[in-house]
């Protein structure tokens, strides 16, 4: 089906990190069949051919996993459908006659750079502050050297799906990093090459996370704003991790 | 000098690292710390209103057993230490899990506050220009910041009324907790307010006593989906418990209508401890 809808696009506009933002309204003429961003890329031609100043988005892969496209869209963080990122959303989501509000993701840790572009460098000095994990980097050790039971392998991995588009931030109403910084640790923290630095790097992810995020009153948006839908589990595991760390004699470590 | 590009828009910490303080207090130091203090004193905090909430049903057993009650807190503990010491050690245990709770809530309220651009001065929560959508946050969830003040308000009104007797005036009698309580809450805005505030109580501990779980990362999978009924088990027991006592006094059941002893501080207690001593 080729359906076309008419929505009303209230996006919105700022100039520069210092500049006021303000709101700007496009009515669009679009097919069900394009993505959401393909809808701000026919805008922005309309805007072009008009010698107006085009809309800043980001976006990289369009298939959700890069991390960089996020918007909040409707008030909702990667819009309407669950388990989904902005780029991977169709315009199949709207019905005809809808307003739909695209803001940029907002937290202090994330000021805007122009439009609804915004800077996420502090996910990047959290993942900085967790430094090395010690494994052989010579010749490529053979497969399966390291055990690892299968379901901790699993969960690590659902752990590390996070694509650190910061969705998790902007949904929560404290402007917490928890979800990403304990996906970050989670999935570390579950394998054994992740051991020796455990209770060094929690320490450091979190401190870094709690200069620059809120503080986490388990309201659970992050979760269901995550494209990747991180389970809220691994936050209880990073608080346990973080006090854990705090008292542990690391020089015992090695004896559980 | 010129400054880059590059540096004059680095994103700046919102807070600046401080001076590690001692262990343990440097787990204070930091909000998952601090929400763990948070946690472990809303435990004892939930504890305190749940044995408080049971004990104060002894009111259905008339004055002599209610007077009884009060007399067994005084003297918990037996001969071994003297008369009100443990009562005295819980109040102030009580005053500094409060003192603590509050404030953690204060200062990771502010935490924030400080890490949006545009948040509520009194939830702390994060604005959106466009409005926003909630799907997972509870209306309990988002009026913690609410309920927690309310319920300290509460706590000082309640002080006065019932400890203190600030307002009974005359009619307050030391010692003789059925007739204050009868007393106090035949008025219908005092039995309004005890109405509300528990309410803003049972909302507080439905979100608390589950987010006690996360803050302290007790977390097993298996037992995960029962965390939400307990915690609304909790605050429902709480709920009836603590609304029974004003309601009932509205229609008349708490009354002193067949009450045995003259309510006074000298004969009528002693009165009501050879009452209580008879059954
Ligand atoms: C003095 C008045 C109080 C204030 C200002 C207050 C405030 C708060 C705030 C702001 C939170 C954090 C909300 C969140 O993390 O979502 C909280 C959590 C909590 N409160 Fe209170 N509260 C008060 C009294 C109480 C009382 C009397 C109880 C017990 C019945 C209680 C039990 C809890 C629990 C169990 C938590 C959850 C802790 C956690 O998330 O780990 N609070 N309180
Ligand atoms: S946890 Fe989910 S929402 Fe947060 S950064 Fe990772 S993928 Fe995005
Ligand atoms: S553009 Fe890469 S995740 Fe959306």
């Amino acid at each position: 089906m080729n359906d076309t809808i008419s929505v009303t696009i209230k996006v919105w506009r700022q100039e520069n990190p210092d500049a006021p933002g303000r709101f700007e309204t496009h009515p669009q003429e679009i097919t069900t069949d394009a993505s959401f961003l393909e809808m701000l890329d026919l805008l922005n031609e309309q805007l072009n051919d008009r010698g107006e100043e085009p809309i800043v988005f980001e976006s990289d892969c369009r298939e959700g996993i890069c991390g960089t496209c996020g918007l909040m869209i409707n008030g909702r963080a990667h819009g309407p459908q669950k388990a989904t990122a902005t780029c991977q959303l169709h315009m199949r989501e709207f019905e005809d006659g809808d307003e739909i509000v695209i803001e940029p993701f907002r937290a202090a840790g994330f000021p805007v750079i122009r439009d609804l572009a915004v800077d996420r460098s502090p996910l990047d000095h959290i993942i900085e502050s967790g430094g090395f994990i010690s494994v052989g980097s010579g010749a490529a050790p053979d497969a399966n050297l390291t055990p690892v039971a299968r379901e901790a392998a699993e969960k690590a991995f659902d752990a590390a799906a996070c694509i650190g588009c910061g969705a998790c931030v902007a949904a929560c109403p404290n402007s917490a990093a928890q979800l990403f910084t304990s996906a970050k640790v989670g999935h570390m923290a579950l394998l054994p090459q992740g051991q020796p630095e455990r209770w060094s790097r929690t320490e450091a992810m979190v401190e870094v996370m709690e200069s620059y995020f809120g503080s986490c009153t388990n309201h659970g948006e992050c979760h269901e704003a995550c494209p990747k839908e991180i389970s809220l589990d691994f936050i209880a595991y990073l608080n346990r991790d973080y006090v854990k760390a705090k008292v542990k004699n690391r020089a015992l470590s090695g004896q559980r | 000098m010129v400054q880059s590009i590059r540096e004059r828009y680095r994103v700046q910490p919102v807070r600046a690292h401080k001076r590690n303080w001692p262990f343990p207090l440097n787990i204070y130091q930091s909000a998952v710390g601090r929400k763990w203090v948070m946690a472990l004193t809303g435990i004892g905090l939930v504890g305190f209103v749940l044995i408080h909430m049971v004990g104060n049903l002894h009111v259905y057993e008339g004055p002599a057993r209610m007077y009884e009650y009060a007399e067994t807190l005084r003297t918990l503990g037996g001969g071994l230490v003297p008369k009100g010491l443990i009562l005295w050690l819980m109040r102030f245990g009580l005053a500094g899990m409060f003192a603590l709770h509050l404030h953690a809530a204060i200062t990771l309220k502010d935490m924030s506050r400080h890490s949006s651009e545009d948040s509520g001065i009194m939830s702390g929560a994060k604005k959106y220009a466009g409005g926003r959508d909630h799907i997972a946050a509870t209306y309990a969830s988002r009026t913690m910041r609410w309920t927690g003040p309310i319920i300290a308000l509460y706590l000082l009104f309640h002080l006065a009324d019932l400890t203190w007797g600030w307002w009974l005036g005359p009619d307050f009698v030391r010692g003789d907790p059925y007739h204050n309580v009868a007393t106090s809450l035949a008025s219908l805005p005092v039995a309004a307010l005890y109405v509300a505030a528990n309410v803003a109580l049972a909302l507080h501990i439905f979100h608390g006593a589950w987010s006690i779980f996360q803050s302290l990362g007790v977390n097993n999978p298996r037992y995960n989906h029962l965390r939400r009924g307990l915690a609304t088990g909790i605050a429902g027991l709480i709920l009836v418990g603590n609304l029974s006592f004003p309601i009932l006094t509205q229609t008349g059941l708490i009354n002193e209508d067949n009450r045995p002893c003259p309510v006074n501080d000298s004969t009528g207690l002693v009165c009501l401890a050879e009452q209580a001593e008879g059954h």
